[in-house]
């Protein structure tokens, strides 16, 4: 984003949020249908934002939705409260929503929109969490019309899903699904649940916070509300796992940075050119670092005594 | 005596938007099909019959006489323009087209089986012949890969695909597999009815008569209730009892299968049964 742009002053009528009133009053009421229906896909007038649809408008949305003064809002991408999509967000809303304070501590904060990620830590009930959506329909690898689709989530008809896990099990003997696992919500409707890894998964389940899904592109809003069953698919015998980050000789890979073994990593490749490990959610990382710097601490301040 | 499956009354299918005219100015008397004064097709017109265990009834006649239509209407594949069909389960009734849509999925998909003409309206070509069969065991509840797995295999054996090729795409097996995995399919969940639509037309006939042996044997083992759609008399010669003759939408001729081709009574039966070869 532009850092020195600022909003053209004729116009400086905006809203606090950037959407008018009447918008925001329209997606409210599409949030408090989709939490009534829990994995209702409902269709809401998504707004034309000022970025491109597919760079989160859907979640935009939302959290401007939301948003009021006194929230505190964290933006992450990919785990990440540093990358661009994250930043230009974060930026954007400090920009139309003036009072509202920015975190990157996911437990100071009340509102928080991701892209691709559910962070490490326990969210609580006094949080929501907004997620950025591309694809919100989970039977689209199945079924081109969306005609045909809203017949099969309304009679709960996904044995075609299942058979993609069939066959994924007969070709790969394992389900190849990495992102986007399909997830039944309540026991009937099966969302995608954005693009979050299976690691992210079981998160959904039973969570504290209230989760909300947008689609800006495709005009679909949808909900985790707390405390609802969120099961991923999957057979009798077969059952979901999440990725389990064992090396060769079945040890754990740990964090490069922080060290800890409980959290999603991500691959990377460093100057020697071997693969390295690091935690995607950066704001774990970080509070696992400070608890080491003061463990040390203490530790030599005892040794010192 | 065994026990009545389905009870067909009346079934008509209408194309169009139909007038009051429209029954009375087609059929066989009128010899079209089509209503001189809408424009309408009328598919099919009072056509009853009932069906009972383990028994296979023919149903003969040209094209366009509405035979698959009937099949058709009672697999949901279309809805019918009146009329009433009422299915016999083992512990309960159902008035078919009284049923809302899912009811109906269900039915279709549990109690049900279906072999098409042409395997790709029965058979799913993106997914190997096990997910095909996988698919139908998926929608009646089966949620256990192992089961569905022997279950899909038993299944191909016992239709005579072979084994190593249950994870093969059925786009690569010839057109006689193609109906086997299809038969295969339909008989995944035992449904104590099944509709055959011209299922040898177009096949060899060495490859005709190892499927129809196929059907007769399926028949004997799991007594299920048949209704077998064609046009080709030597097919309700060896499979049916009991034979319905169809033209222009109505039913011109039913009875014993043995009696309509020794003694048809109707001009059309007489000419279908005297031309054939």
């Amino acid at each position: 984003m532009n850092n020195t742009y600022e909003l053209p002053l004729d116009e400086a009528g905006y809203a606090f949020g950037f959407m008018d009133e009447y918008a925001k009053k329209e997606v409210r009421r599409a949030i408090l249908k989709a939490i009534c229906i829990p994995g209702y896909q409902t269709p809401y007038a998504s707004r034309e934002m000022p970025m491109g649809r597919g760079f989160g408008t859907g979640g935009l949305q939302l959290t401007l939705s939301l948003v009021g003064g006194n929230d505190t809002l964290k933006v992450i991408d990919q785990g990440s409260d540093d990358s661009v999509n994250a930043v230009n967000l974060r930026q954007f809303v400090q920009m139309t929503c003036p009072g509202v304070d920015v975190t990157e501590k996911t437990e100071d904060a009340t509102l928080i929109q991701s892209r691709h990620r559910i962070p490490e830590k326990l969210l609580t009930e006094a949080q929501i969490l907004v997620l950025q959506v591309p694809y919100p329909d989970a039977l689209v690898v199945v079924e081109p019309s969306e005609a045909r689709r809203k017949t099969m989530h309304g009679e709960a008809d996904y044995s075609r899903l299942l058979v993609k896990l069939y066959e994924d099990i007969v070709k790969f003997d394992e389900i190849t699904i990495s992102h986007r696992y399909p997830t039944r919500i309540h026991g009937h409707y099966i969302i995608d649940p954005s693009p979050i890894p299976r690691w992210d998964v079981p998160k959904l389940h039973q969570s504290k916070a209230l989760i909300l899904l947008g689609a800006g592109r495709e005009k679909k809003i949808y909900a985790v509300p707390p405390y609802t069953l969120a099961e991923p698919l999957a057979f009798e015998d077969v059952v979901f796992s999440v990725e389990d980050f064992r090396d060769a000789a079945g040890i754990r890979r740990t964090c490069s940075r922080c060290g800890t073994a409980d959290s999603f990593l991500d691959e990377f490749s460093n100057e020697a050119g071997e693969k390295t490990y690091q935690c995607s959610d950066s704001a774990y990382c970080d509070e696992q670092l400070a608890h080491q710097t003061v463990h040390a601490q203490t530790t030599n301040t005892e040794v010192a005594a | 005596m065994s026990r009545k499956i389905l009870e067909v009354n009346n079934l008509t299918k209408i194309h169009g938007r139909g007038c009051p005219l429209c029954l009375e100015s087609t059929g066989p008397e009128a010899d079209t099909n089509i209503c001189p004064h809408c424009g309408s097709v009328v598919a099919a017109h009072g056509v009853s019959f009932d069906l009972y265990q383990g028994e296979i009834l023919g149903i003969i006649g040209e094209s366009g006489s509405g035979k698959s239509t009937v099949v058709k209407t009672l697999y949901f594949d279309d809805a019918p323009s009146a009329g009433e069909a009422v299915f016999f389960d083992e512990d309960a009734q159902y008035d078919l087209y009284s049923l809302n849509a899912a009811q109906q999925r269900s039915l279709r998909n549990k109690r049900f089986g279906m072999v098409y003409q042409n395997p790709h309206l029965g058979l799913n070509f993106n997914v190997s012949a096990g997910g095909n069969i996988a698919e139908r065991l998926l929608m009646s509840d089966v949620a256990h890969y192992g089961a569905i797995r022997e279950r899909a295999r038993s299944l191909l054996v016992r239709t005579e695909v072979l084994e190593n090729r249950m994870d093969e795409n059925p786009k690569k097996f010839s057109g006689g597999m193609q109906q086997r995995v299809q038969i295969a399919k339909a008989l995944a969940t035992r449904p104590p009815l099944l509709f055959l639509d011209e299922v040898t037309t177009g096949l060899d006939l060495s490859v005709q008569a190892a499927i129809l042996d196929l059907i007769l044997e399926i028949q004997h083992e799991l007594d299920t209730a048949m209704i077998v759609v064609t046009h080709d008399l030597g097919v309700v010669r060896l499979l049916a009892g009991r034979t319905l003759v169809m033209k222009y939408g109505r039913v011109i001729e039913t009875g014993l299968t043995d009696q309509i081709l020794e003694d048809p009574q109707h001009a059309y039966t007489q000419r279908l049964v005297a031309s054939a070869l």
